[in-house]
């Protein structure tokens, strides 16, 4: 039956871009995270909704596990076929269809990385820009979609998944369906105002159909941007700093860092402030407002702006950072979780002190990052722990740490951003049991034959 | 522990208390100024504790040499009046602790230290230099940036220790015993501050604009005169080595360019502003930079001379927005002698 399956995924797409060999096997089989391998019974790399759609129906058919996939860079195994089957690599549909340069939005296959979009509209639309998440450029649009990501514009804007406007999907059952003003009119302009079906599918890593087509929000590339730095030495500060920033609505993005290393930053909390503006006179007019806004803090002598070297400014201001990255493999060994919560603002203070106390458990080498979202709605608090992949004691830690942190999410209050098979069991349980009862009810309706990314949001 | 060698008796007597009626922050006049120094001679607490922009120019205008702005940070310290916020005080005094990370080399000299400032090791390289040999590092690092933040403490702690990490790794093995001081502050910190607080210092620093007009002199045939009208934006630190100053002249003059005459220059110089952005205090910032480049631009001036790398990142995108050329000092001397671009400090 495997061999017939196979043949059939040649017949679909060809023999190009099906693969069952070990060594591709291998490396599907696994992320950078510390979830353990499983490996898929195929890759296959569609090239078109129809190949999409044609696999999902012999999936159906044969009651295949399917695995949506775009880089694979949740870190937190999201893309692991647990049951094995297909990895569906989306890689392929990498085309950007349109630009509407009037009402400021990109339709895109799924499968784009938020590298490559950028730097298409820096060449041909340079007055337009997208949200960019602080991952490695390589991580796919759909992708980041699929788990609810947020990025250098989520401040001023919301999740990424606000700024979907429109969606093509590949229904579990294989039927191809649309969401927004595109499944009306043929224009991508708009979410609604109908019934908000786009729901069904952000956030839900995969399960209950596979995203094809895309069209995003584009907003406005001001020519100047510039970050300040505040820093404190006590997270109690945090949500009110947070607040007096969002209220100027001047900010761009705020981001919240802190880490061990180099040594000034040890034991501070540094609030990186992002302003753009078209002119000078723009920028310093936000960069006042921001200033006086914290003005009680340099007051007092409790807070204060530091001097950011010319030298460090440039790698600050890129989107995405690539420090980030190098960061990751800090302990060079290929091993890096960067998971997180979203949480309300006002519980900032309790969750850093756990992470600080997690940090000094289990990871030398660390770094808490969060961002603001939506004008201080919430605070995406994500956690970069490092690890060395080829050294078991420190994976183990690293796992307690991942753990400990999710812990440390929920009893905070918050919700895990992304969660690995065990955070989403812990969120389940904590999740109220109607919710917990229609989750499953869409599943199954949309998807009878559970093939969709089994495991993920699944009772065990 | 070190203290400062202030004598009392001296301001006491003194009639124009000119370290406070001068200062171009505080706004006194002779009798409030009067009021204000007996309290700080009596080691009271005073608005010129809490106001003092710490731009160390009282040190210049003291005609004593009493060194009343060491006492005033002294003081702030003594008082918890600081003129930074916490945070940002302290992690000024972790960015540049000591480390360890020490190297002992027989240097040839002449011997130069870079301070912290990586990016003078290119022009440093300079054809006419007369190929120094140099060091830099947190373990070499004067530390007298901290004046800025009311903690002399951290001064007294570390100094010594720099001044020996220099001795022992970079100095006495040298022929001269003699060390050029690429920054200011270094050369501040070994020729004012340690004698001030009986700190030996047991080799011989030299300014580094002299060792530059020195080198450039000695081939002075080479020279391409430059013909551009300059101004020199002066720092902080070169309030504690006034008699240093007429280098700057001396060097224009050796490679044609004219030092426009202008209200913020020498004596009067006002602060790039980078301090005041850490204390807080934008409002005085912004305005200090802008009196400051107008004048520039109204004096003519076409280029805008550095010696402090903070003065330069703090206002050079400010001054090109202006048309206004930002240039190392080291810079000027090498385009002088036609090296090309590739040994350009960044500003």
């Amino acid at each position: 039956m495997m061999e017939k399956s196979y043949e059939a995924l040649i017949e679909i797409v060809g023999p190009k871009y099906v693969s069952n060999q070990p060594e591709e096997v291998f490396f599907y089989s696994r992320d950078p995270g510390i979830s353990e391998p499983h490996n898929p019974d195929f890759v296959v790399m569609p090239g078109t909704t129809q190949e999409v759609q044609e696999i999902v129906l012999l999936a159906n058919r044969e009651k295949i596990p399917i695995v949506p996939m775009g880089a694979s860079l949740s870190l937190a195994g999201l893309c692991i076929p647990l049951r094995n089957g297909i990895v569906l690599d989306m890689k392929r549909m990498n085309r950007i269809l349109e630009v509407n340069e009037t009402s400021r939005y990109v339709l895109i296959e799924a499968g784009v990385s938020h590298g490559v979009l950028q730097s298409y509209l820096n060449k041909n639309y340079p007055r337009l820009m997208h949200s960019i998440p602080d991952a490695p450029p390589m991580n796919t649009i759909g992708g980041n979609m699929a788990l609810f990501g947020s990025g250098h514009l989520s401040q001023e804007t919301g999740f990424h998944t606000e700024m979907v406007q429109g969606l093509e999907v590949v229904l579990p059952t294989g039927e191809i369906c649309y969401t927004g003003s595109c499944s009306v009119v043929p224009k991508w302009f708009a979410r609604g105002p109908l019934p908000d079906l786009a729901g069904l599918f952000l956030g839900w890593l995969g399960t209950t159909g596979i995203i094809t087509k895309l069209s995003i929000r584009l907003y406005p590339k001001p020519r100047k941007k510039d970050v300040l730095i505040f820093v404190t030495e006590n997270p109690d500060f945090i949500p009110d700093i947070v607040y007096n920033i969002t209220e100027t609505k001047m900010a761009e993005d705020i981001n919240i860092f802190a880490q061990p290393k180099p040594d000034w930053a040890e034991g501070f909390q540094q609030t990186a402030i992002y302003i753009t503006g078209n002119s000078e006179e723009e920028m310093s007019f936000k960069r006042g407002l921001i200033r006086r806004s914290l003005h009680k803090y340099i007051h007092n002598k409790k807070g204060g702006f530091m001097f950011v070297l010319p030298m460090m400014k440039p790698g600050m201001m890129e989107s995405p950072i690539r420090e980030l990255s190098r960061f990751a493999d800090v302990e060079k060994g290929g091993g890096f979780e960067y998971i997180g919560v979203i949480i309300a603002i006002e519980d900032f203070p309790q969750l850093y002190r756990d992470a600080v106390e997690i940090a000094a458990k289990y990871r030398p080498k660390w770094s808490i990052m969060c961002r603001v979202i939506g004008r201080g709605h919430s605070i995406m608090f994500s956690y970069a722990w490092p690890f060395n992949r080829a050294n078991p004691e420190d994976m183990e830690k690293a796992r307690k740490a991942l753990f400990e942190s999710n812990a440390s999410g929920l009893r905070n209050g918050g919700v895990i951003w992304k969660p690995d098979i065990e955070g989403q069991s812990m969120m389940m349980k904590m999740m109220d049991p109607n919710t917990v009862h229609l989750l499953q009810k869409i599943r199954k309706t949309l998807d009878p034959n559970d093939i969709m990314n089994p495991g993920n949001w699944e009772i065990s | 522990m070190y203290t400062l060698k202030f004598d009392k008796s001296i301001c006491a007597s003194c009639e124009t208390y000119d370290c406070l009626v001068k200062c171009r922050y505080l706004d006194l006049d002779l009798d409030a100024a009067k009021t204000e120094k007996w309290r700080l001679i009596n080691g009271e607490d005073s608005i010129v504790l809490s106001n003092c922009v710490t731009c160390y120019a009282c040190e210049e205008y003291c005609p004593y040499g009493n060194h009343p702005f060491y006492q005033i940070v002294d003081l702030q310290e003594e008082k918890n009046i600081y003129p930074a916020p916490q945070p940002i005080t302290n992690q000024q005094i972790k960015s540049v602790s000591l480390v360890g990370k020490r190297e002992r080399e027989d240097l040839k000299d002449p011997v130069i230290s870079l301070c912290v400032f990586p990016e003078a090791k290119k022009p440093i390289k300079g054809k006419f230099l007369n190929n120094p040999t140099s060091f830099m590092g947190r373990d070499y690092f004067c530390n007298l940036m901290y004046l800025h933040f009311g903690k002399s403490s951290v001064i007294k702690d570390r100094l010594p220790k720099v001044i020996e990490h220099i001795w022992d790794d970079k100095l006495s093995e040298s022929e001269s015993k003699q060390l050029i001081c690429y920054h200011d502050e270094c050369f501040g910190a070994f020729s004012s501050w340690a004698p001030a607080y009986g700190i030996d210092v047991p080799f011989k620093v030299i300014y580094f604009y002299e060792y530059l007009f020195k080198q450039l002199k000695k081939k002075a045939h080479h020279i391409k005169r430059i013909n551009a009208k300059v101004a020199y934006q002066r720092p902080c630190s070169n309030r504690l080595c006034p008699e240093q100053e007429h280098w700057v002249d001396n060097i224009f003059e050796l490679i044609g360019v004219e030092r426009v005459k202008r209200e913020f220059d020498r004596e009067q110089a006002l602060c790039c502003g980078s301090i005041l952005r850490m204390q807080g205090r934008d409002d005085l910032a912004h305005e200090l930079q802008k009196k400051n480049i107008d004048d520039m631009v109204a004096s003519g001036a076409e280029w805008c001379i550095f010696n402090c790398p903070f003065c330069g990142y703090t206002l050079s995108e400010l001054i090109k927005e202006r048309n206004i050329k930002p240039i190392m000092m080291l810079d000027l001397c090498n385009l002088a002698w036609g090296d090309n671009e590739e040994n350009r400090e960044i500003v």
